[in-house]
């Protein structure tokens, strides 16, 4: 099996019926401008690095500790949520787009509509609890030291507007901005679709151009009580539709550039020097090394609007994490990836459980300061957690899809498309 | 293959010598800060310098500051253990006898950045101060201003500041563990940085000062505690960081001034 091959991640098997040819457009007008993947078994790459986003988006929310030095942000300038939308967009294509070619529009909008419904379901229990959270401080904490930080309890003071913002998802509590980006989102796939199905190429580079005039023309969704979102999704929405394009096809046709030893050591570099700029964040010391024109022209690298820095950070680790990891690489079915597979396999659900055990360790931390060994213990036990809350679910769904009817259709299985 | 050998070395490495990194920095450096507010010497340098202050000094003229700041620039009740009559207090001790050194404060509460640099003008005309300490990111952080709006509301006060003819130095929010998932500083922090190293003046890093103090176990910053007991302590170790970060800038230490 050559690299190319590996890298087309999505193919189960080589049933798929496009030859890699980038062209059936021109030819064939009215054959589907896109090609999917045969059903087959599931990709577990696509998995595992989903599992590990959400745990290292766990660990991210967590105050500082010894396995905050094993996320990802601190060696580059990309960090979890970059692989968290790239592979939510590439797995949300791969089923909806299936559905859309094989059943219809209106029945496939139907279907990420229902989806979309239960991912906004999840961010209001989140900020429920998030609300119960911040009552809780505001009636507990009165550290004169910190007077003036508590003017974030404020709109406690108007439950009424703030409640209501928050169900328009424009008020939204710090670390809960992924699920409200990723409801966006879902509500224009069918969008993407449509239009990938009509030409996938132009809908990147109509993609690539939205994200262009976003820079340009400082666009951006407004929030409350005043400012923006803090993640764009009209800057984000590239890495989801780069995502989407690369299940329906794009990924195969990216293969030769990929298996290229020059795309290999570009990245490397890349990765290297963002490693060597990420360094003198840590390290102050270092800081003498920058060139002051380069700190100019890079700072601030800018989250909410997805820099163009992180972007190709998240590129390069990509392209070398598909030449590097096969997809019929046989460590992905060793029982000590398990945990990371099984937390992939139910991210909405245990996106939600992350973010909750990350306000439960904030408190835990407030009540019994504990030190550097209690935040690990946290950290670890708060992974643990969502790994058992996989299992369960996983075990449930065997469970009862043995004892349901077998009618069911494979190719929708919502929890593929999951994301959340 | 060897690529990722390499790769995976590069990040091991990463993961290793970082955290060795942090435990090397937490090593006595300002030998002039009491035990308790033990910092590295990183946060108490800058590269950017003073120069009006220490032309002042220099030429025995008074010393006038003013600190510009929010309800975090004071402790409710007890004005005389705040972080800038500390300062006052330590930078009368370690500059020359003859020295007349005068803080004095200026507090803004509930303004964001933009709403306290529209008041500089007039603010440098009633005093005219030699160095302008402005603390500020907090209400922006509250509210979650635009991080780009409240970077040009700060280097438009920052310019207002200089162009009245005074030196600035800028201070960051405080490291608060409990509303951390509340209040995020981040974009703030970043853009204060931004400012203060394109305008070459010494940013006070006070976040990571008052989280290096947590996390060495030095203040337990998690307390919910009701007396005033913590916060007179960290003001006073931030009032005494903070002087001694005036003369380093302005390079008024001992060796500097026997020249």
């Amino acid at each position: 099996m050559t690299i190319a091959d590996q890298v087309t991640g999505s193919i189960a098997g080589t049933a798929s019926a496009k030859p890699a040819d980038a062209k059936p457009v021109e030819a064939k007008p009215r054959a589907p401008a896109i090609t999917l993947p045969a059903i087959g078994e599931r990709e577990l790459r696509l998995d595992l690095f989903r599992g590990l986003a959400l745990w290292l988006i766990f660990i991210d929310h967590l105050p500082p500790n010894l396995l905050t030095w094993f996320t990802i942000r601190n060696y580059g300038f990309s960090d979890a949520t970059e692989i968290f939308i790239f592979i939510s967009g590439y797995t949300a294509a791969f089923v909806y787009g299936r559905a859309m070619l094989e059943n219809s529009f209106v029945v496939a909008t139907a279907r990420i509509l229902r989806r979309v419904w239960q991912i906004y379901v999840a961010h209001v229990f989140l900020f429920t609890i998030f609300l119960a959270e911040i009552s809780y401080v505001a009636t507990s904490f009165e550290n004169p030291l910190y007077t003036e930080e508590m003017g974030i309890m404020d709109f406690l003071k108007q439950p009424d507007v703030t409640i209501v913002q928050a169900l328009l998802l424009r008020f939204r509590p710090v670390n809960m901005d992924v699920l409200p980006l990723y409801i966006v989102l879902m509500l224009a796939l069918p969008l993407i679709l449509w239009s990938m199905k009509w030409r996938p190429d132009v809908t990147l580079a109509l993609s690539a151009l939205l994200y262009a005039a976003t820079w340009e023309f400082d666009l951006y969704f407004s929030a409350y009580p005043n400012g923006f979102w803090a993640f764009n999704p009209l800057a984000w929405q590239l890495l989801f539709v780069f995502g989407a394009w690369c299940a329906l096809g794009g990924a195969r046709r990216m293969s030769r550039i990929l298996a290229s030893p020059v795309t290999m050591w570009i990245s490397i570099a890349y990765l290297v020097a963002a490693f060597c700029v990420t360094l003198t964040w840590y390290v102050p010391q270092l800081s003498h090394f920058m060139p002051k024109r380069l700190e100019q022209w890079m700072y601030p690298i800018d989250k909410t609007d997805l820099d163009v820095l992180r972007f190709t950070h998240f590129l390069a680790l990509a392209a070398l994490t598909v030449r590097f990891l096969p997809r019929e690489w046989p460590g992905l079915k060793s029982p000590w990836l398990r945990p990371l597979i099984l937390c992939g396999q139910h991210s909405l659900e245990i996106f939600c459980l992350g973010v909750f055990l990350a306000f439960a360790g904030h408190f835990i931390l407030a009540e019994v300061s504990g030190g550097p060994a209690m935040h690990a213990l946290i950290s670890l036990a708060g992974i643990l957690i969502m790994w058992a809350v996989a299992w369960v679910i996983s075990w449930y769904k065997r469970v009862a899809d043995k004892s349901g009817a077998k009618t069911k259709n494979a190719v929708g299985n919502a929890d593929l498309a999951g994301g959340g | 293959m060897k690529a990722k050998v390499l790769l995976s070395l590069i990040l091991l490495c990463g993961g290793l010598a970082a955290p060795s990194a942090r435990a090397e920095d937490a090593a006595p450096a300002a030998p002039t800060l009491p035990a308790a507010c033990e910092l590295p010497s990183y946060l108490l340098t800058s590269e950017s310098q003073l120069h009006k202050v220490a032309d002042t000094v220099k030429s025995g003229k008074p010393l006038e500051i003013l600190v510009v700041g929010s309800r975090s620039t004071t402790i409710p009740s007890s004005e005389s253990s705040s972080y800038p009559a500390r300062m006052e207090a330590i930078l009368k001790e370690k500059l020359p006898p003859s020295e007349a050194v005068h803080v004095s404060v200026e507090i803004q509460s509930k303004k964001t950045a933009e709403e306290t640099a529209g008041s500089f003008v007039k603010l440098m005309e009633a005093k005219t101060p030699t160095l302008v300490i402005w603390q500020t990111g907090t209400v922006d952080a509250i509210r979650s201003i635009d991080p780009d709006e409240f970077r040009n509301a700060v280097t438009e006060g920052v310019a207002a500041l200089q162009n009245a003819g005074a030196d600035v130095v800028l201070m960051n929010l405080q490291y608060s563990p409990r509303t951390e998932t509340m209040i995020s500083a981040p974009p703030y922090l970043d853009n204060m940085r931004v400012v203060a190293q394109e305008h070459d003046i010494p940013l006070f890093d006070r976040f990571a000062m008052m989280r290096q103090w947590n996390d060495q176990g030095q203040f337990d910053l998690f307390s919910p505690s009701r007396g005033p007991e913590l916060a007179k302590q960290v003001h006073d170790c931030i009032g005494r960081a903070l002087a001694q970060f005036v003369i380093d800038a302005a390079h008024l230490g001992p060796a500097e001034q026997q020249n």
